[in-house]
């Protein structure tokens, strides 16, 4: 059992975006978060004080653990913000 | 633009219980809610690309929320999706509603509303311990919210663990949808309500939901364990297994108890913190819950302290999502200035009933500063250990506003939404309330660009 089969879900063709220059795949309406988790990649940060890896914590934009730079500029919460067909990722 | 004669701020069950009831009384409503789908986090759901022809699967009471969702559409409600509300104030003609609108490129929106209704929910409550700053540690709402929100699975093999009954959905949840969960380790007693056998015999929907989840954890052959907690968290880029250890009735650990449990992921709840942000802006009163956290004081008729503002969910204490849904109906009907029917209020009644006693039942108990060691990151944003917050505490620092100023925790971009309740536990004194005059993140620019009310 996985959660689509679970929800009898049948999601339309995943597009790509790349994070930190390897392809993901991500499906339409998925947060970037979930595309990264999705493709097993769980650490996409490094902390400023003892670069230490960070990902996903509260999945709900309150703990602004999982920043990531979006096509070179904003600064946004993977986990609120839906990925766009080639969408690059970068590290915060 | 004209003033709609009621804005809800946030759309999971409380803020939708309460739209349709406004909108059925007749009022011209908005409804905002910073996500792309209506539901909040209770009733989080896939994207409709997704195609689920099962969606009620991973939810409990998916009828209600269908049902909310499609009277919404006869109703005079506006629904504005992805508006994250930043400040709400009052001015001599209303209630203003700051919004930034949008996905990434965002556009400032400011709804103006004769009345308003704060729905705006909870997030999960933690605590911290060694290693629960590795990838792979997740809040258990933040698991749930992956899975039900996204369908990914948080990990392959899961430790759930904490306390209260949000666990087991979240275990049930993540077993159900192919994840190994290695174990449930409640930290209070996993019969908690079992003491107060005259409530749950009151309401036997709970007593029938608990007991559906004990049913799927059976099945999937999941222990559930009362009076263990995750006491560390172990891996050097990643999660690979948790310390897990018996604690005493205080939460201290017991010697000898602990073992290793291999896992990818750790999902980890100790209740919630109700979002009191745009409640407090408003300057609306608070009051101290029954687990001693802040909640918006409301009157009969969900109506705050403020004229014209009502607040509804767990932002008057966390109580659950059919307590939420009859808050908002009430808070909706008052916002109309129409009476609540007598039996709507007795629900409610026995409805907090039961929230007091799950809050009695599943205390936070301080014996979780034992999982602390001095490198023990206690702030994630701004990294600040234990050990920092000792010396700030022996420096004389008595309250958790002092040890802020002192050792830096909660300066970071959460502004101490994760790490506020345990150094207010580790200050003495009961978490801070914050008073923040931005309720979420705005760029300078867009800021620069809002102009305030001329008055």
């Amino acid at each position: 059992m996985n959660p689509l089969e679970l929800v009898g879900a049948s999601p339309e063709p995943p597009f790509e975006i790349v994070f930190a220059g390897t392809p993901v795949p991500a499906y339409p309406g998925q947060s970037i978060a979930a595309a990264l988790q999705g493709a097993g990649i769980r650490a996409w940060r490094t902390t400023r004080v003892r670069a230490r890896p960070r990902g996903l914590f509260c999945g709900i934009g309150v703990c602004f653990d999982c920043v990531v730079v979006v096509n070179g500029s904003a600064t946004l919460r993977a986990c609120l913000t839906e990925a766009r067909p080639g969408d690059e990722v970068e590290p915060a | 633009m004209r003033p709609y004669d009621l804005a809800v701020v946030g759309a999971g069950p409380a803020g939708l219980a309460c739209a349709v009831a406004a909108g059925r009384a007749g009022l011209r409503v908005v409804l905002v809610d910073g996500g792309p789908r209506l539901g909040g986090q209770y009733y989080r759901h896939a994207p409709p690309s997704y195609r689920a022809t099962r969606p009620g699967v991973l939810h409990h009471g998916w009828r209600t929320f269908a049902a909310l969702a499609a009277a919404l559409p006869a109703l005079d409600v506006d629904v504005r999706l992805r508006h994250r509300v930043w400040a709400a104030e009052t001015a001599p003609d209303g209630l203003r509603l700051h919004c930034l609108a949008g996905d990434r490129e965002e556009t400032p929106v400011t709804f103006p509303a004769a009345r308003l209704v704060v729905a705006t929910g909870a997030h999960d409550r933690v605590l911290p311990f060694p290693g629960w700053d590795l990838p792979g540690v997740l809040t258990a709402g933040g698991a749930q919210a992956l899975l039900k929100g996204e369908l990914v699975l948080a990990g392959r093999k899961v430790v759930v663990a904490g306390t209260g009954p949000f666990l087991l959905p979240v275990a049930a949840g993540l077993a159900a949808a192919g994840a190994r969960v290695r174990g449930v380790f409640e930290a209070g007693r996993t019969a908690g309500l079992a003491a107060h056998p005259g409530i749950l015999l009151a309401h036997p929907g709970k007593l029938a939901e608990a007991a559906g989840y004990g049913l799927t954890l059976a099945a999937h052959r999941v222990p559930y364990r009362g009076r263990h907690a995750v006491v560390a968290a172990h891996g050097n880029t990643a999660l690979t297994s948790v310390t897990v250890a018996k604690v005493d009735a205080g939460w201290g650990p017991i010697p000898g108890t602990e073992r290793m449990v291999p896992c990818d992921t750790l999902a980890v709840g100790y209740g919630f913190t109700p979002q009191l942000e745009l409640a407090l802006q408003l300057g609306c009163a608070t009051r101290t819950d029954a687990d001693g956290g802040h909640i918006v004081a409301v009157d009969a008729r969900q109506a705050t302290d403020v004229p014209g503002v009502y607040a509804a969910g767990e932002s008057t204490g966390v109580g659950g999502a059919p307590l939420a849904l009859v808050e908002g109906r009430i808070a909706g009907l008052a916002a109309a200035g129409r009476p609540a029917p007598a039996r709507l209020l007795r629900l409610r009644a026995r409805l907090r009933e039961f929230a007091r006693a799950l809050h009695a039942a599943y205390p936070v108990r301080d014996g979780w500063r034992g999982w602390l060691r001095d490198d023990t990151v206690v702030c994630r944003c701004e990294e600040v250990p234990y050990a920092r917050l000792r010396e700030a505490l022996a420096l004389g620092a008595a309250d958790a506003r002092s040890v802020k100023l002192l050792a830096r925790p909660g300066m970071g971009p959460c502004q101490g939404r994760m790490c506020g309740y345990a150094v207010g536990r580790l200050a003495g004194s009961p978490e801070g309330l914050g008073h923040r005059p931005i309720a979420q993140p705005i760029r300078l620019a867009d800021l620069a660009r809002f102009e305030g009310d001329p008055t």
